[in-house]
């Protein structure tokens, strides 16, 4: 195939399908196990220093929080990191454990760029950063999901996002027009957060699938948080809810909140007041780190950082979710 | 002349509400598209069919989202999917209009929300990057760009090609790869508002906003526009719309 342009942006790693297809061979049970076990047990098992890893849905929304703060209290570093983000990739930054990057979007939306971003890159800690776009990355993931190596489309073409992205340009073999071809992304490590989960990793979410469903099958580890845990009857009741099968799961986190101060739909809302916390620390180094030690280092588990927050505000968060009316 | 009733941000907001067409889909992103979207469906648009990128399609926006993922980009809608079916109908010609911002824009309509200065590594400033944005506006039918106007933003050169315009001109988007008849509408601004010129895809400048005249356009732009010879002028924003926007879309005055 007649490659006409190559981005410089490095391909963090291969997709080997083959290596893929071993892996969830060999190293995932079909076997319905019960993996339901602490953050800490969870995050000690499969993450690890320099593991390519990424975070599902984005931000503020069904954000795995928990999971994302207990890779910092484990002191895990030198992340190479793949996604879009506001407050999760914003606290890896700011601890300064993220090395490379797959960046599309990180920012924090209405309160505008993010901080911890500008410091982390712009000081040359974050050694390399390779740019994409949101369906760009979503569309990886779709690839690694399909399992295939690559897939053809016709965003980014044209521009310097594809340029310093570690896409191809090729001619369509069949109508001869150009296309961007998207490397598959595999994660060595996934961490997610969703509304109900059984003890073997049946996943349900309500609202939005954001990119859930590509990125649960793109993982060779895939760590999962839940709101509630459920007995596996209920999960068999509504089998057309489950976005991700007990097989791609390798951790069950217990987990209610674990969004905050993002919000979960249906269940709770933001709380505003802690993002916009987040947002004045993130202005300074020091304020990040006093930020992390208050709400991070200085916990020693989730139950903590709810007990910290307190029931009665807790309690209003769920008051302003968002209703089926 | 009297100071107007309305802020910059409230012009922007309207201006561009009356470019949304009901019955139409349109993808809409954080902040300003999100109100000119609200608004537009208390107006002239109630069936105006807003996408957000993370899934959520046909949402009534009664209260105002602070994010493109959140509940409110789903309320009372039509479908919560996820980002590859969006932006896959997007892909397929589905999607009529894309509503977008950006750091700086050029003569062609390419956006810039990555990097402000040379690009290496590390970069003097950077900014947080394509997100939808170049998506959106390789994929939508039109784009129509929301921007504050000044010579920082309205650059001969964009420092980094996001999000693709015309690129460098008639035919290049085809030239790209990108699909035909796509590219930018409009370019709404706090001076003007302004489209793009047939033959060269070049910035053109259509109507001044309210108390604006030709020559503050033109200084606080850094490239040559066309200027054609009949220039209009914008409706101020009516009371109703700021009535609507400051009583309804944004009670608690989060963006206004």
């Amino acid at each position: 195939m007649n490659i006409i342009e190559s981005g410089i942006g490095e391909l963090i790693e291969l997709p080997d399908m083959n290596a893929f297809r071993e892996w969830n061979r060999t190293q995932k049970t079909r076997k319905l196990v019960d993996k339901l076990m602490t953050e800490r047990e969870a995050i000690s098992r499969y993450a690890y220093d320099g593991c390519y890893i990424g975070t599902e849905l984005y931000g503020t929304v069904r954000c795995p929080m928990t999971l994302v703060r207990e890779v910092l209290r484990q002191g895990i570093k030198d992340l190479r990191v793949a996604g879009q983000g506001v407050t999760e990739l914003d606290l890896w930054l700011a601890a300064g454990i993220v090395k490379t990057l797959d960046l599309t979007y990180i920012g924090l939306e209405v309160y505008g760029t993010s901080n911890a971003l500008r410091r982390a890159v712009e000081s040359g800690q974050v050694e390399k950063v390779v740019e994409w776009s949101n369906a760009g990355i979503s569309w990886r993931f779709k690839a690694a999901a399909m399992g295939v190596p690559f897939l053809p489309v016709r965003s980014m073409l044209g521009t310097d996002t594809l340029k310093y992205s570690a896409a191809k340009v090729v001619e369509c073999p069949f109508t001869g027009e150009k296309v961007a071809l998207l490397p598959a992304l595999i994660l060595d490590v996934g961490l997610m957060h969703v509304h109900r989960a059984d003890r073997y990793g049946n996943c349900q979410v309500e609202g939005i699938t954001g990119f859930g469903f590509e990125f649960a099958r793109a993982c060779k580890r895939l760590i999962v948080s839940a709101e509630e845990i459920v007995p596996t009857t209920e999960i068999r009741k509504y089998p057309d809810r489950t976005l991700v099968p007990y097989y791609l799961v390798d951790a069950v986190v217990h987990a209610p909140f674990a969004s905050h101060p993002g919000e979960m739909a249906y269940v709770y809302c933001r709380d505003e007041p802690e993002i916009k916390a987040w947002v004045e620390a993130s202005k300074t180094h020091e304020g990040s780190m006093a930020y992390l030690k208050e709400w991070v280092y200085d916990l020693p588990d989730h139950q903590a950082y709810l007990d910290k927050l307190g029931r009665l505000r807790l309690a209003r968060l769920l008051e302003g979710r968002e209703r089926r009316e | 002349m009297s100071e107007p009733s309305y802020n910059p941000t409230e012009l922007l907001i309207c201006t561009a509400s009356r470019l949304m067409e009901d019955g139409t889909t349109a993808f809409i992103g954080t902040g300003i598209p999100m109100l000119a979207a609200a608004l537009a469906q208390r107006q002239q648009a109630p069936n105006l069919v807003t996408v957000f990128e993370f899934g959520g399609t046909g949402a009534i926006l009664e209260d105002l989202p602070m994010a493109v993922g959140e509940a409110r980009t789903f309320h009372k809608a039509l479908h919560a999917s996820g980002i590859c079916d969006v932006m896959e109908a997007a892909q397929r010609g589905f999607i009529d209009y894309g509503f977008l911002g950006g750091a700086q824009v050029d003569p062609y309509g390419n956006l810039n929300s990555t990097i402000i200065g040379p690009v290496h590594h590390p970069p003097k400033v950077r900014l947080p990057g394509s997100g939808g944005a170049n998506d959106v506006g390789s994929l939508c039918w039109h784009t129509i760009i929301i921007i504050r106007h000044s010579k920082r933003s309205f650059v001969s050169k964009v420092d980094f090609v996001t999000t693709p315009g015309y690129l460098t001109g008639p035919g290049a988007r085809e030239a790209a790869g990108l699909p035909p008849d796509t590219g930018p509408l409009y370019v709404v601004s706090n001076l003007a508002l302004l489209g793009f010129d047939d033959d060269t895809k070049r910035m053109k400048l259509l109507a001044t906003q309210p108390g604006v005249t030709v020559e503050q356009v033109v200084a606080e732009t850094s490239f040559e526009l066309i200027i054609p010879t009949q220039v209009g002028v914008s409706e101020a924003p009516t009371d109703e719309e700021l009535h609507i926007l400051r009583d309804q879309v944004d009670r608690q005055r989060l963006y206004i």
